[in-house]
């Protein structure tokens, strides 16, 4: 399945209700390698498409999703699995360290 | 595994891609080289990916953004034929002949010659706190990360143009923003001095080490170490941007190159930009322990180009 756009509106339904394990990018426009990231992870989604769900939230635009969970730099790279967030990655990284670091959710 | 051998032997295969890996491009496919750059999947473009108002390139009298500079050098080596793979190049064997690059999905390519222009990679305090803190408040990327930090006090480490120009794009956003230098004078150009010094949002921190960064879910604030009079205190920040300088990045060539001791560059046969093995050549912040300007990156790619452009003949 192609990257899913979320919103601080369908957070809960998209991410948190999901049946499917969710990659969550929190990025914006004005971050260079927010920008750089982004098609790795589309890869990424395209790559596990049976595993993982790859979403986007966009911060400057969805600032509650990003303040309630702390966020402080992007780009940040969030899983979540059963509703739970289950791992953590900051900053822009090629494709093959978020496979190691996702390892567990992937296969 | 079958190894993934493409067919060809490239002339020239240009490492990374900020003004000194393109503007190689740019000679090297005007040359009719036929240059394959790999730029990195996640850096492409380089260190300008991340900065602002880039204000002493020459050619722009108005100044540039740097990730706009960065998509007119790649325009213009795509401009003349050069093969631009967003790519991680992560092994090197620069003694085979051909020479074998490798990359992370497990292509091999191989080369006649090789431009190394890696750059350098930001360098870390290597404090209690530093890593366990990334992306909870320490951070190396202001325009990144400066958005999270509104009406909040900053700190800012370091004392050159970096330092001064996240300095001053935090002002934007920060209540305050400390800037913490070790020394008591800055090393920063003139004009970013004079501009961080005049803003009333900045405070100047001499003379002062950070010996920790605090906080548990996130950053809460840092420990100084006054080098002149040893006194010690603590200052209450939410985020710190570690500006500090960078160290050049040879790990593809370590054990096969020569590395200056003092400032961790490849060293090259200047005014060449020759290294120690033949048909390998180095260009950019990877040699450069000095200078360190876009300028002088891209006109080390020029050179390197022409070096290999006399290798091939």
């Amino acid at each position: 399945m192609a990257t899913i756009d979320v919103t601080d509106q369908d957070f809960q339904e998209k991410v948190i209700d999901s049946d499917k394990t969710v990659i969550v990018d929190f990025w914006a426009v004005w971050c260079g390698p927010c920008r750089q990231v982004s098609p790795v992870l589309d890869e990424l989604g395209e790559k596990y498409s049976d595993q993982v769900t790859v979403a986007k939230v966009n911060v400057d635009d969805n600032p509650g999703i990003a303040a309630q969970y702390g966020i402080t730099s992007i780009p940040t790279v969030y899983v979540f699995k059963d509703g739970e967030r289950v791992a953590t990655s900051v900053g822009a990284k090629p494709l093959h360290v978020f496979e190691q670091e996702f390892a567990d959710y992937l296969s | 595994m079958a190894e993934n051998l493409t067919a060809d032997v490239h002339d020239v295969v240009i490492i990374g891609s900020g003004p000194a890996g393109y503007t190689a491009a740019i000679y090297a496919s005007r040359a009719n080289l036929n240059p394959v750059l790999f730029t990195s999947s996640v850096e492409a473009g380089g260190e300008l990916m991340n900065t602002t108002d880039v204000e002493n390139y020459p050619g722009f009298p108005e100044g540039i953004m740097g990730p706009e500079l960065m998509s007119h050098f790649e325009a213009q080596a795509r401009r003349f034929g050069t093969d631009v793979q967003y790519e991680d190049v992560t092994d090197l064997d620069l003694t085979a002949e051909p020479k074998r690059i490798t990359l992370a999905n497990g292509t091999v390519h191989q080369a006649r010659a090789v431009i190394l222009a890696t750059g350098s990679q930001y360098r870390e305090l290597g404090l209690p706190g530093e890593s366990a803190l990334m992306g909870k408040g320490v951070s190396w990327c202001a325009t990144c990360d400066g958005f999270f930090f509104r009406d909040q006090p900053l700190a800012v480490v370091g004392g050159g143009d970096s330092a001064m120009e996240e300095a001053l794009f935090l002002t934007k956003f920060a209540s305050k923003v400390y800037v913490i230098h070790r020394r008591d004078e800055l090393r920063a150009s003139k004009i970013m001095a004079e501009r961080g010094l005049a803003n009333e949002k900045i405070e100047f921190i001499w003379n002062s080490e950070v010996t920790a960064i605090n906080g548990d879910a996130k950053v809460e604030s840092v420990d100084l170490h006054n080098v002149v009079d040893d006194t010690t205190s603590t200052l209450d920040v939410n985020g710190v941007f570690i500006a500090i300088g960078s160290d050049p990045r040879t790990d593809l060539v370590q054990g096969q190159l020569d590395i200056n001791e003092v400032d961790g560059t490849i060293v090259v046969q200047e005014p060449s930009t020759k290294t120690k093995i033949s048909g390998v050549f180095a260009a950019g912040d990877v040699v450069d322990g000095k200078y360190r300007q876009a300028i002088t990156a891209a006109g080390m790619g020029a050179k390197a180009a022409i070096d290999v452009e006399d290798y091939l003949v």
